[in-house]
């Protein structure tokens, strides 16, 4: 295995070059969390014309629900979702500067067109282990739409968050490379 | 008749909610540990390490071992002897997922409305209940958190029956080919094949909670197809999370149930590698 890739958010477009299908990141600075609910209010903006609550420039958004903090803790369990069920919403995002998504399983071909056009990349969170991914998570803020419950935008501050690219700027992808290696 | 409380379901569904979302079966446990051994691909091989450090502190620290604590399903085997009093079972499990998610820290998914509002109901309530009326005087509590993005991978078909075992056989290859990883493999398969439309949805979902893991249909026939389809799918290299490999399922169980002459439905149904399920008897 490849050795591991130290990045900070935001990311650049010399950061999102570094990174190729397969290597391993550790992602350091602050993320967003937005999933199926978020993604539609999302859309009802930028329809209406009207500001995001959050500034995607430069940012990477996590799939993802928490689970509740236990007293002393400062989030739950914490693991990526399915990424499909937003793929409808996301080449927008990435046309209006969002650099990466963190989630887990494949991307449709309109998200990985718009990863290559934009610059941008697909990170892969393990999914399934969510108690030791909540270790890296040092802070955590509910930032918008506090009615959404688990499913809320909070600012993450990681540390270290181990992460795969699964799609890079150069139209690679890890489910397609990974089949081709291993089937027989 | 044998009297149980509605109390006594409450407080055994409770503890279910909280054990099954901490540490995950030891026949699982089993099963993801000889995948480990007989995976090739490296990044498989360190992702299994990842979900066996995930399970550490998960039970070591109490904390749910996946943020997706499930839908709450529930098999029930209520014994024809039992009188319950103080309540009705309905409410009494409810009242148990409640307290057992408040109590646990877990996560609550449920919305009131599955299409318009989709507002969280905030307490996990309510529970999908399968009730089974069997021979007896006790009642059997079998709790499964099912994960969202496993149980979206789930199909059924109504297929011909001209089709036979060669079209069944295809329509689970081809479903979970497409599956990839968006079902957390290593995964276990759940195929339920007969009965009417709803019938073989709930036999896949009894499949996929075959347990110990790995045990056979007693009819041969489906036994021996249980096999076949496991080593075709182990074949095609989708591998754990879907990055490549070997161990992409851990097991596959066929459940059947007869037919009407015109009728051929097949379900799947699939459960990711955090495959959570507890049982008690009252």
């Amino acid at each position: 295995m490849s050795e591991i890739i130290k990045l900070r958010t935001p990311l650049t477009t010399k950061d999102i070059e570094r990174l190729k299908v397969g290597d391993r990141v550790q992602l350091t600075g602050k993320i967003y969390t937005a999933r199926d609910m978020v993604h539609r209010r999302f859309m009802e903006l930028i329809e209406k014309g009207e500001e995001l609550p959050i500034d995607i420039k430069g940012q990477i958004i996590f799939y993802v629900g928490p689970a509740p903090p236990k007293p002393g803790y400062i989030i739950g369990s914490c693991g990526p979702t399915t990424s499909y069920r937003m793929d409808k919403f996301t080449p927008i995002l990435y046309e209006m500067g969002l650099k990466g998504t963190i989630g887990k399983g494949k991307r449709s071909k309109e998200v990985r067109e718009a990863i290559k056009k934009y610059k941008g990349v697909y990170l892969i969170a393990t999914g399934g282990v969510a108690a030791l991914l909540c270790k890296s998570i040092k802070d955590a803020k509910i930032v918008a739409y506090e009615d959404l419950a688990t499913e809320a935008i909070r600012e993450l501050t990681v540390e270290d968050f181990p992460l795969t690219v699964g799609n890079d700027c150069y139209g690679g992808d890890i489910f397609e490379e990974g089949v081709k290696r291993y089937r027989i | 008749m044998r009297e149980i409380d509605v109390k006594k379901i409450t407080e055994t569904v409770a503890q279910l909610c909280i054990d099954a979302n901490y540490y995950l079966p030891d026949d699982v446990f089993k099963a993801l540990k000889k995948a480990r051994e007989k995976e090739v691909s490296p990044v498989g091989k360190a992702l299994l390490d990842e979900i066996f450090e995930n399970l550490r502190i998960a039970g070591e620290e109490k904390l749910p071992m996946c943020q997706d604590c499930g839908t709450s399903v529930f098999l029930i085997e209520l014994g024809q002897d039992v009188h319950i009093i103080g309540g009705n079972l309905y409410d009494a499990i409810n009242e148990g997922v409640r307290k057992g998610y408040k109590e646990g820290y877990l996560r609550k998914s449920m919305t009131y409305d599955p299409v318009i509002t989709r507002a969280n109901t905030g307490d996990n309530t309510p529970a999908v209940i399968h009730t089974d009326i069997v021979p007896g005087d006790k009642i059997k509590i079998c709790f499964c958190p099912k994960g969202g993005g496993c149980e979206n991978m789930s199909t059924l078909k109504m297929m011909s029956p001209a089709e036979g075992m060669e079209g069944v056989k295809k329509f689970v290859l081809d479903f979970v080919k497409e599956a990839s990883g968006n079902p957390c493999p290593p995964h276990i398969v759940g195929v339920g094949i007969g009965g009417s439309f709803e019938k073989a949805a709930f036999l896949a979902k009894k499949a996929v909670l075959r347990s110990p893991l790995g045990t056979h249909h007693p009819d041969e026939r489906y036994a021996k197809v249980e096999d076949e389809l496991l080593e075709e799918i182990n074949k095609m290299g989708i591998g754990p999370m879907g990055f490549g490999g070997r161990m992409t399922a851990l097991a596959l169980h066929i459940e059947i149930h007869p037919a009407h002459v015109a009728l051929m439905p097949v379900a799947i149904n699939i459960n990711c590698h955090a495959a959570r399920q507890k049982t008690a008897i009252i």
